[in-house]
């Protein structure tokens, strides 16, 4: 079982090493969108302030939904869906191993950068660290979610798009918490609740969504 | 032992088979033809569970495969039309990953054989996407060269693209796996004789 998982893992992280071109393209667009805005909005550090927690997640999130679209639909392609829906152990398993992979390639770069992006906008140290923290719970989430929307669009012509309006509405509560713990921390506030409120999304998205994509991945392969 | 009984499958809304049903038993060998369209490849992806059947049904050893799940799957090899590699990694880290993925723990020495008894030899370390057509079908057909072999082989136009060596190795393989009490069913529209004990032709377009 473990074997499985982790297998399932080294595939998925040595296929994005092969091809880092992808990797990076998600992670420079975080970047480029979070710097644009101090560009746009002018130089008003009391504004940036204000603006950062939204700003920071939105992009976060347009980043992680940039490279969902490639979750399955290559396995699909190339016919290896198949085979790891065949996998003699259950199909959620092999969903959590595809997730993991994937937050490690998408997600945890963005939370490893988002420090000296945040430098930018003059968060108080406090509110870096909380942002941090926020990302490291919220971006898995942002990868379990998307899962779901990334298997019943497999094999859809135009799937980007479609998940885009599958996924977002169920990423809003992860922007909500996000973002509020860090306007809360950045206000001189605990921001424990949101976090914690976070950390609970989390579980309820690691128990839930892995079969629910699992569920929707047999379907698409009918 | 594999039995089918009265098995039906819709694609849209055409009928493409109906009341299909025969069994397979160890080292028994069925040959599944019919024309372009006919239903072949739905059939053994129904076989293997990827498509639920409309009517019918699937036992592997008296119990239906819907109910034994990760034990039937634990049993079988499918290839299908698509080989199922990824084009970035070499044939030799497709064969790896896919022998540990269902549970087949194979060294590298084994993985590196299979490849060459494939005729990949001097080619294991190229990525996938450098192979001509024929040598993808044989870096996907080289997990049949894995041991222990899974007991059920569905194989979908197994010999597509490859040449007549390959075929001959190929043919060698599917009979020894057939002598030892292993069971295949598969579709081809090639005429490649395998002597076996048990041979059984289905047409699914009578």
């Amino acid at each position: 079982m473990m074997q499985t998982l982790r297998y399932v893992v080294f595939r998925d992280v040595l296929l994005a090493i092969r091809r880092r071109a992808d990797v990076a393209t998600t992670l420079f667009f975080f970047v480029i969108v979070a710097s644009l805005f101090p560009l746009g909005v002018g130089p008003d550090p009391k504004l940036l302030r204000t603006m950062a927690p939204g700003i920071l997640w939105v992009a976060a999130l347009l980043a992680s939904m940039l490279s969902l679209g490639r979750l399955f639909a290559e396995d699909y392609a190339d016919g290896s869906l198949e085979q790891l829906v065949l996998v003699p152990e259950p199909l959620a398993l092999v969903v959590i191993g595809k997730v993991v992979a994937h937050w490690l390639v998408s997600g945890l770069p963005l939370v490893l950068i988002s420090p000296v992006i945040a430098l930018q906008f003059d968060l108080p140290r406090d509110a870096i660290v909380t942002l941090l923290l926020a990302l490291l719970l919220g971006t898995p989430l942002l990868s379990l979610i998307g899962a779901i929307g990334a298997a019943l669009t497999v094999g859809v012509r135009g799937g980007g798009v479609l998940i885009s309006l599958l996924v977002l509405p169920l990423y809003v509560p992860v922007l909500i918490f996000g973002a509020g713990a860090v306007d809360a921390s950045a206000m001189g506030m605990d921001a424990s609740g949101h976090l914690s409120i976070l950390g609970a999304l989390l579980l309820l998205g690691l128990g839930l969504a892995p079969w629910a994509t699992a569920a929707a991945l047999r379907i698409s392969l009918e | 032992m594999l039995e089918v009984s009265g098995l039906g499958c819709l694609r849209g809304e055409r009928r493409l088979f109906v009341g299909v049903s025969f069994s397979l038993r160890p080292g028994g060998l069925i040959w599944i033809q019919g024309g372009n369209g006919s239903g072949k490849t739905t059939l053994l992806r129904t076989l293997c569970g990827l498509t639920l059947a409309m009517a019918g049904e699937v036992r592997w050893g008296g119990t239906s495969i819907q109910l034994l799940g990760e034990a039937y799957r634990r049993e079988l090899t499918y290839i299908g039309h698509a080989n199922g590699l990824k084009e970035d990694l070499s044939a030799q880290e497709n064969l790896l990953v896919a022998a540990h993925l269902v549970g087949q723990p194979v060294s590298r020495a084994e993985v590196a054989g299979a490849l060459q008894g494939s005729g990949l030899a001097g080619r294991e370390h190229l990525a996938v996407k450098f192979l001509s057509q024929g040598q993808r079908r044989r870096a996907a057909l080289a997990r049949l060269r894995l041991t222990p072999p899974r007991t059920l082989w569905l194989l979908d136009e197994p010999f597509n693209a490859l040449d007549t060596h390959a075929v001959a190795g190929m043919r060698k393989i599917m009979e020894n796996h057939l002598s030892q009490g292993g069971m295949i069913a598969l579709t081809t529209h090639q005429d490649v004789a395998i002597h076996a004990a048990d041979v059984q032709t289905l047409r699914l377009d009578a």
